[in-house]
C-alpha cells in the first residue's frame, strides 16, 4: 500500500505521533430551511474518534445521525447549513473550507460509504473505472496503472476474479459485492477516517456479517478511525468500540458498548434496548417506545424526550438537561440518569 | 445482445408491414379517382373503365392489397404518371435534400438544446434559466411556417445575407434547417434540464462528491452520461418529426425534398408516388428508431440484461 500512497508533505504520521485524535466534533448544529421555518436537525452534537477506533452513532430515522455523517464530509444537502460548532479532522478545522480544499480531504483523509451500494454507484460506469478514478483524479495516475491498482484493491476486499470483473457494471454484482466495491473505492487512497452510513442495512443478514468482518479487518490493517451510523443495535454491538445515542438532533448518551448496552443511563437508550428482541433471552417482554419523535421545527420545551419518557416529571418539561459525565468517557443528558441506571 | 437485435429487427419488420397496410387503406378510402385525373374530364366512361382495369382498380380490395404487398417487397410502387418514371426512383431522388435538411436540423437542435439545457440546469432558477425557458416556450408555440417566412423576410429579403430558396449551397440550408430545428431546441433544452436536475439528486452523485471529485468531473463524467440515456431515445422521435415537419418547411423554402414532392403528388393524385414517399419515410423512421434502441442498449448497460 505504501508504494501506492505517497504521503503528502506536512501530513502528520499515521501512528506513533502525538496526533491520534482523528476527528473532533464540537457543538455541531445543522439547520434545514423549510417552508415552516428553520428545522434544527442537529442541535449541538459533540464527539470524537481516535485512530483504530470505531464510534457508532445510533438513533431512529430523523434523529439527525445521517445529517451529522454528511456534515463530516462537508456534504450536507443544499437546503441545509451548519449553523454552529466545529469539525476538526486531524486537528484541522474543516468548517468553512472551500470546495477545492474539501476535494483534497474527501477520499484522501476522510471517506464515506452508503446504505444502498447499488444506487450509490454510478450505473453507467464500470466498477473498475469508478475505483480507478480515485487514483486518476487525485493522484494523476495513468489509466493502465490506475486499473492495476483498482484490480488490486478489489482483490483485497475479497471480490473473486477481480481483474476480470473490472469492466463489469455495478448491476452485474450482488449487493454484498457492490458494498465491497464501495469499500474498495472509499479506502483506495488510504484515508484515516471512514464514515459508514448504514453500511449493511440494505444487505442480507449473512452478507451483513461478511461486510462487518471486512470493515473490522480494514480498521486493524489500516489503523482507520471509523464512524458507523446505524439504527441496528446488533450491528453496532458487533463492530463498535463506543456508541453515541442520538435523539431529536442531540446525543443523549455516550459510552463504551459494554457500558451502554449493559447499563443504559438514558431512558431512551433503555427503551431502545427493550425494543430489541434478544435471541437467547427468555421471559423478557418486548416493549415499544410510545409516541413519535418530535417535530424538529418545534422541539418540545425542556428535555426533548419528555413527551415519550416514562420517568418524565415537572423538571423535565421546564429545564433542558445538560450532558454530564457519569464516569470517564461516559456521558448522559438526563436529569434522572441515576434512576435509569438503577432500573437497568 | 444478438437476441436483443434479432427481436428488435423482427419488431421493425412488423412495424413496416403495418405502416404499408395503413398507407394502402388510407389511399383507397381517399376521395378522388386516379383514372379520372389521369385522363382528364373529357374521358369517356369506356376509357375510364379500361384504365381502371389496367391499373387493377376494379379488383376487390383484398386482391389489390395482396398484389400491392408483393409489389412493395419487389420495391415496385408503379409508375409516376406525372413524371413518367418509377415512383420509387422519383422519391429516392428527392430523399437526399430532405435528409440533409433533417440532419442539419438535428445538429442545430442537439447543439443548441444541450447547451441551453445544460446551462439552465447548472444555473437553475437564475434569471438566465428563466429567460431560456421563456424563449423555449415561445419557440415551441410559434408555427414553423410562420418562423420560416419571418426568417426568410429578415435574412433573405431584409439583410440579404442568406438565400431564401434552395440553390445547392450550404448557405441556403441554414434558414430551413434552423426553422425546422427551432421548436425542438426549446423542447430538447427543457428535457435536458429536467434530466440533469433529476440525476443530480441521485445517490451516486453524492458518492462522486464524497470521492473528492471536482464539480466538473461529477457533472460531465457522472451526471451527463446518465442524462444521455433518456434523451437519446427522444432523438429518434425527433428525426421522425423533422421529416414530418419538413414537409411544411420545404414548401416555404421551395426545398426540392420529399416534402414538396409529397404535396405536389397529393394534389395531382399521383398515388404511386404518394405511396412510395410514405413508405420510404416510414421505413426511414423505423430504421432510425431501431438504431436508437441499439444505441440505448449501449449507453445503458442494464438494458441488455433485462432483455436477455
Amino acid at each position: 500500500m505504501t508504494e501506492r500512497s505517497p504521503q503528502a508533505y506536512g501530513q502528520p504520521p499515521r501512528d506513533g505521533g502525538l496526533l491520534t485524535r482523528l476527528l473532533e466534533v464540537d457543538g455541531l448544529a445543522v439547520e434545514f430551511d423549510t417552508r415552516k421555518g428553520p428545522l434544527r436537525a442537529v442541535r449541538g452534537v459533540s464527539f470524537h474518534v481516535e485512530a483504530c477506533e470505531t464510534l457508532a452513532i445510533v438513533g431512529e430515522s430523523g434523529s439527525g445521525k445521517s445529517v451529522t455523517a454528511q456534515a463530516l464530509l462537508g456534504l450536507v444537502p443544499s437546503r441545509a447549513r451548519i449553523t454552529a460548532g466545529s469539525i476538526a479532522i486531524e486537528g484541522r478545522d474543516v468548517t468553512g473550507l472551500s470546495d477545492a480544499e474539501w476535494r483534497e480531504l474527501r477520499g484522501e483523509r476522510i471517506a464515506m460509504i452508503f446504505q444502498d451500494p447499488l444506487s450509490a454507484l454510478n450505473p453507467s460506469l464500470t466498477v473498475g473505472y469508478q475505483i480507478a478514478e480515485m487514483f486518476r483524479r487525485h493522484r494523476g495516475t495513468g489509466r493502465a496503472q490506475a486499473r492495476r491498482y483498482a484490480a488490486e484493491l478489489m482483490a483485497q476486499v475479497g471480490i473473486p476474479d477481480a481483474a476480470r470483473r473490472l469492466d463489469d457494471h455495478p448491476h452485474r454484482f450482488s449487493g454484498g459485492m457492490r458494498q465491497r466495491v464501495m469499500i474498495a473505492m472509499a479506502l483506495a487512497l488510504d484515508p484515516v477516517l471512514l464514515v459508514a452510513d448504514e453500511p449493511t442495512t440494505a444487505l442480507d443478514v449473512t452478507v451483513q456479517a461478511q461486510i462487518l468482518r471486512l470493515l473490522r479487518q480494514r480498521r486493524e490493517a489500516d489503523r482507520l478511525g471509523m464512524i458507523i451510523i446505524s439504527h441496528d443495535l446488533g450491528v453496532v454491538a458487533r463492530v463498535a468500540d463506543r456508541v453515541a445515542v442520538m435523539y431529536a438532533g442531540q446525543i443523549v448518551e455516550t459510552g463504551t458498548v459494554p457500558e451502554v448496552y449493559g447499563r443504559p443511563a438514558h431512558p431512551y437508550t433503555l427503551g431502545l434496548m427493550r425494543a430489541v428482541p434478544a435471541l437467547r433471552g427468555t421471559g423478557s417482554t418486548l416493549t415499544a417506545i410510545e409516541g413519535q419523535p418530535p417535530d424538529l421545527a418545534e422541539p418540545p420545551t425542556g428535555c426533548s424526550f419528555h413527551p415519550r419518557c416514562p420517568l418524565a416529571r415537572e423538571r423535565c418539561r421546564e429545564e433542558a438537561p445538560e450532558p454530564r459525565e457519569l464516569s470517564h468517557g461516559r456521558a448522559v443528558t438526563c436529569h434522572f440518569a441515576e434512576e435509569v441506571l438503577d432500573d437497568a | 445482445m444478438t437476441f436483443f437485435i434479432g427481436r428488435r429487427l423482427a419488431q421493425a419488420l412488423l412495424q413496416i408491414w403495418g405502416a404499408i397496410t395503413i398507407v394502402f387503406v388510407a389511399l383507397r378510402v381517399l376521395p378522388g379517382d386516379p383514372a379520372e385525373l389521369i385522363l382528364g374530364s373529357q374521358a369517356t366512361p369506356d376509357q375510364l373503365t379500361e384504365l381502371r382495369a389496367q391499373l387493377g382498380l376494379d379488383d376487390p380490395l383484398l386482391v389489390q392489397y395482396v398484389r400491392h404487398l408483393g409489389d412493395v417487397v419487389r420495391l415496385d410502387f408503379g409508375e409516376s404518371w406525372r413524371q413518367g418514371m418509377a415512383a420509387l426512383d422519383a422519391t429516392l431522388v428527392r430523399l437526399g435534400p430532405t435528409l440533409s435538411l433533417a440532419v442539419w436540423a438535428m445538429v442545430f437542435t442537439v447543439v443548441l438544446g444541450f447547451l441551453s439545457g445544460t446551462y439552465a440546469a447548472r444555473h437553475a432558477n437564475s434569471p438566465i434559466d428563466h429567460l431560456i425557458s421563456v424563449t423555449s416556450l415561445v419557440g415551441q408555440a410559434l408555427p414553423p411556417f410562420w418562423i420560416g417566412i419571418m426568417l426568410s423576410l429578415i435574412f433573405a429579403r431584409g439583410l440579404q445575407i442568406l438565400p431564401s430558396t434552395a440553390d445547392g449551397t450550404m448557405a441556403s440550408l441554414l434558414l430551413p434547417a434552423f426553422t425546422l430545428a427551432l421548436p425542438f431546441v426549446g423542447w430538447l433544452g427543457r428535457l435536458v434540464r429536467t434530466g440533469i436536475l433529476e440525476e443530480m439528486n441521485q445517490d451516486y452523485v453524492r458518492t462522486a462528491q464524497a470521492k473528492g471529485l471536482s464539480r466538473r468531473v461529477v457533472f460531465y463524467v457522472h451526471v451527463l452520461r446518465n442524462t444521455l440515456v433518456p434523451v437519446v431515445t427522444m432523438l429518434g422521435l425527433l428525426m421522425g418529426n423533422f421529416i414530418a415537419n419538413g414537409v411544411i418547411v420545404e414548401v416555404v423554402f421551395a426545398w426540392p425534398g420529399i416534402g414538396t414532392l409529397l404535396v405536389d403528388s397529393i394534389s395531382f393524385r399521383d398515388y404511386a408516388v404518394v405511396e412510395a414517399v410514405l413508405t420510404v419515410v416510414t421505413i426511414c423512421y423505423i430504421i432510425l428508431n431501431l438504431l436508437v434502441d441499439l444505441l440505448y442498449g449501449y449507453l445503458d448497460p442494464r438494458i441488455q440484461l433485462e432483455n436477455a
